[in-house]
Order: C-alpha cells, then sequence, then structure tokens
C-alpha cells in the first residue's frame, strides 16, 4: 500500500486576527503561517502592530477576535499551567533585552531554569549556562550585570535567557533596533546560528531590511493592521505596490 | 467648561476611583491565592527582608532617637506644673510602646521601602523585565509580589521594636540629663504600666503597617505604565497611598484594643 505523506502542521497558524486598544484598530484580520524550522520576518513600520502580534503569540496580550494556534494549541483559551508548559516551548527575545538589572549574567540564565527544570544540580545548572553562553559568544560576561554590558552584548545575552530553555519557537522583537551595522550583522549571524543548532522556527519582527534579508527564509510585510504580501523577500520586494517600495527605498537610502 | 462636560469629567473620575478600588481588591485577593501556591521563593523574602531592614535601620534609629528625646523634652514641663515629674518615663514608655513607635516606623517605611518597591517594580514593568519573567514561564507575581509584601510585613514589626528600644533610649538620655534617674530606675518606672495588650496591639499594628506598605508598593509598581512617568508615579502614589492607609489603620487597631481595655 501506498504510504501518504501528511503535510505537518505550521508550528504557528493565525488566522483572521484583530486586537484594538480602545478606538485604535492595530491589527484588521492577519493571517500568518510558519512552517517548522522556518524564519518569518515580520516587516513594517513602528505602531504597525508587530510587537502586538508576538505579544499575542507569547499570550502577553490577547487578541479581541480570530485564532491564534502555537504548537497546535489556542493561545487565548489556555489556562495558567497550560499557558506555562506552552512558555517553555516559546523563546522571546525582547526590543531592549529586558534583563533583570539587579541580577548577574549568570544568575539571568539560572533564572528561568531553576524554576523550570526540577532537580538539577549545581554542577548541571553551570554547565547549561556556560553552553549557552558559549553558544552566543559571551562566556566571559558571566559574573558582569547588565549595566557593564554594551547593547549588542545584552541583546545576546537575551538571547542566551531564552535558549536555555531549548525553545522550539524564537520570537524576536526588532533584534537589530539601536545597534551600529556591524553588531547588527553579528545579531543577524546568530539568529541564523540558533536556527541551525537549536532547530528552532522564528519570528523575526523588525524593520530593518538588512536583517529581513539575511535572515528571513519568508517575510510578510504588515501595513495597516494587516499583511499587504508574503513571500520571499524577491517576491515581496519585485513589486509595484507604492508602499512597499517607498518602504524598500526609504530603508536602503537610510 | 459647560455644565454638561464638567459633569463628563467627574463621572469619568468617579468611575476610575471605582476601578482602582476594585483592582486593588484583585490584586489583594491575587496576593492570598498566590502565597499558598506552588513553589516559596525564600531566598528572595530573606534577600528583601535584609534590604527593608538595612535600608531603613539608621534612618529609623534616628528618628526613633530624637523622637523618645523630644516627646520626653516637650512632656516636662506639663508633668512639672502638677509635680509629676516622677511619672515622666511611664509616661514616654506609653506614648512610645503604644503609638509612637509603630506610626513613626510605618511612615518611615512608606516613605523609604514603599517608594523603593513601587520605583523598582515600575521600572522593571516599564522596561519588560516583568514581562520577560512571564514569557520564560517563570510567575512573576509570586517571585516580585509575593517576596516583597511577607518581607516588609516580617521586617517592619522588627524595625518596630528596635524603633521602640531606641526611642526609650532617647527619653532615657533626656530623663538622666535632666533629673540623673539611674538606667534601672528609668526602665523599672517605664515597664511598670507597659501591659501585655500594649504590646500584641503596637505588633498587630506594625504587621498591618507591614503589609499595607509591601502591597500598596507591590501593586503601584506592577501596575506602572507610561514609561519613566509612570515610574514616578508609582513611586509617587505608593507612598501617599500607604501613609494615608496607615492612618486609617491606626484609628481602626487603637478603637478596637481600647475595646479590650479594662
Amino acid at each position: 500500500m501506498q504510504e501518504v505523506n501528511q503535510p505537518e502542521a505550521p508550528v504557528i497558524n493565525i488566522q483572521d486576527l484583530h486586537k484594538s486598544f480602545g478606538s485604535l484598530h492595530v491589527l484588521r484580520g492577519v493571517d500568518l503561517r510558519v512552517e517548522k524550522g522556518e524564519n518569518v520576518v515580520v516587516l513594517g513600520r513602528s505602531g504597525t502592530g508587530k510587537s502586538v502580534l508576538i505579544k499575542i503569540i507569547a499570550g502577553l496580550l490577547k487578541q479581541d477576535r480570530g485564532d491564534c494556534l502555537v504548537l497546535g494549541q489556542e493561545v487565548s483559551t489556555l489556562n495558567q499551567k497550560e499557558l506555562r508548559d506552552l512558555r517553555m516551548k516559546i523563546g522571546f527575545s525582547f526590543q531592549n533585552s529586558a534583563l533583570y538589572d539587579s541580577m548577574t549574567v549568570r544568575e539571568n540564565l539560572e533564572f528561568p531554569l531553576v524554576r523550570n527544570v526540577a532537580n538539577l544540580t549545581r554542577a548541571e545548572i553551570n554547565e547549561q549556562v556556560e553552553t549557552v553562553l558559549d553558544a552566543v559568544g559571551l562566556l566571559q560576561t558571566i559574573n558582569q550585570v547588565p549595566s557593564e554590558l554594551s547593547g549588542g552584548q545584552r541583546k545576546r545575552i537575551g538571547i542566551a535567557r531564552t535558549l536555555i530553555l531549548q525553545p522550539e519557537i524564537m520570537l524576536y522583537d526588532e533584534p537589530t533596533a539601536g545597534l551600529d551595522p556591524i553588531t547588527c550583522l553579528e545579531i543577524n549571524e546568530l539568529i541564523n546560528e540558533v536556527k541551525e543548532k537549536y532547530h528552532t522556527s522564528s519570528i523575526i519582527i523588525t524593520h530593518d531590511l538588512t536583517c529581513a534579508r539575511a535572515t528571513g527564509d519568508k517575510i510578510a510585510m504588515l501595513l495597516d493592521g494587516q499583511f499587504l504580501k508574503q513571500g520571499t523577500f524577491e517576491e515581496v520586494f519585485n513589486t509595484e505596490e507604492e508602499r512597499i517600495k517607498s518602504f524598500y527605498d526609504y530603508n536602503f537610502i537610510q | 467648561m459647560s455644565a454638561k462636560k464638567r459633569e463628563h469629567v467627574y463621572t469619568r473620575r468617579l468611575d476610575s476611583a471605582f476601578l482602582a478600588v476594585y483592582n486593588g481588591y484583585v490584586f489583594f485577593l491575587r496576593f492570598f491565592r498566590e502565597v499558598f501556591k506552588g513553589r516559596m521563593e525564600f531566598q528572595e523574602i530573606v534577600k528583601q527582608c535584609y534590604a527593608i531592614g538595612n535600608k531603613s535601620l539608621l534612618l529609623i534609629g534616628m528618628t526613633g532617637f530624637i523622637t523618645g528625646m523630644v516627646f520626653t523634652k516637650q512632656s516636662r514641663p506639663s508633668l512639672a506644673e502638677f509635680g509629676a515629674v516622677s511619672w515622666l518615663p511611664s509616661l514616654v514608655a506609653i506614648a512610645i510602646v503604644r503609638a509612637l513607635a509603630a506610626l513613626v516606623t510605618a511612615l518611615i517605611s512608606a516613605g523609604k521601602i514603599g517608594s523603593s518597591i513601587g520605583a523598582e517594580l515600575g521600572s522593571m514593568r516599564v522596561t519588560e523585565q516583568i514581562d520577560a519573567m512571564e514569557v520564560s514561564a517563570v510567575n512573576p507575581f509570586k517571585f516580585l509580589v509575593v517576596t516583597r509584601v511577607l518581607a516588609s510585613t516580617i521586617a517592619i514589626p522588627i524595625l518596630m521594636f528596635y524603633c521602640t528600644a531606641v526611642s526609650l533610649l532617647g527619653a532615657f538620655l533626656n530623663v538622666t540629663l535632666n533629673e540623673g534617674t539611674s538606667f534601672i530606675a528609668f526602665f523599672e518606672s517605664a515597664f511598670e504600666q507597659i501591659t501585655f495588650l500594649d504590646i500584641f496591639t503596637s505588633l498587630a499594628k506594625s504587621i498591618a503597617y507591614g503589609f499595607t506598605i509591601g502591597i500598596v508598593g507591590c501593586y503601584q509598581g506592577y501596575n506602572a505604565s507610561k514609561g519613566t512617568e509612570g515610574v514616578g508615579k508609582a513611586a509617587n502614589s505608593a507612598v501617599v497611598i500607604s501613609m494615608f492607609l496607615i492612618f486609617i489603620e491606626e484609628v481602626i487597631i487603637v478603637q478596637v484594643s481600647n475595646y479590650f481595655r479594662v
């Protein structure tokens, strides 16, 4: 008998998602699929709801309408325990890194680990912390506090902190914002390394086209609360659509 | 402003006031729900107790000492009019143990600890550190709020006893310099009128004040918004609201304790 290959379910499947803040209708029927092992870049101008989208995926915000399925589960209907279990599979890298100021780099990395994985010995904790720090190339900063780190180092530590729980999905909120061009390239490389090494599927929120081209398997252009176009970088920007063209021109002139 | 517009503004203010009370109540209930749930962050509680005690020790010590000295000095002329200067140690001790020590400790702590908790959690909220805890499957309420509220509820009664001792020392210094009373004679006279109810009431008050300072500071900080402006507002509101509640609690606890006094 011939075996039928079932298509693998998407890790993230968003359909007709709406979100408003008061009278401001930010997301107006967003559809997005992220396949396993895929890096999807969500591009768009500031204030178009890019961060809102990934906050809904991480369960930090609730949509007003529509479906948001992550690893087959509708995020908005999960109870506390189910949400906690799901979040262990999601890594969220914040725009400003959101490192805990009062803790050293080691403590920042240990924090989610010791609270989510039971019965770890001190040696195991140290090993895991050092492994992820090594993966982001910042093992030497282990005893420093966040205020002693540069912007790029903080981003890397923020990514390391999410990697410590070995997530299946990575959500990057403006990973290259506020960084110099060389550090931006390093962060882009790191995003690709994370995908290769940890086999993650990712959503990368950015308005930096260099980052989008370097990291994205698929680009989704968010304008006026909807995805105007989705596809490869070339497919999206090989267009006559005026708003997409002006976004491209402005980005590269900048 | 037209009458209709003014009415609309007042209605909105009233709505937001009721909403704030309701949200505070929900936060208060959540504390009791979370405190017995899941793993207890003992290390963080001890760290916060140390931070609270360490931060306030010198200030409370100095304020307590000055309060004891000044209260004794101010009370002396009134007692001298009736030839009752020998009652000074008892009078001062009653005032310190029943009211002053707990109140001074609470007001200093509201300013120092309440504002610090409000500002710390507020800045954690606006820099997304609280969101970062949440997405890494850690309960930020349990780690940040429960630990700080428990720490202030434990540390402030200890600070109150410390304040009582230092205030009495201040009072003793004034008495011994003016009347030449010995240490033993002063404290024998001072504790003659102090009952178990006085000490228990004082302890109950400082537990209530500690809880109030912790929960108000945490509520304001945890719900801070609007960037750095929100952090300042959270710190400020934490002080003002907790001081206001402390005075209300003072009135209630004094009324209740007087009911038990013979």
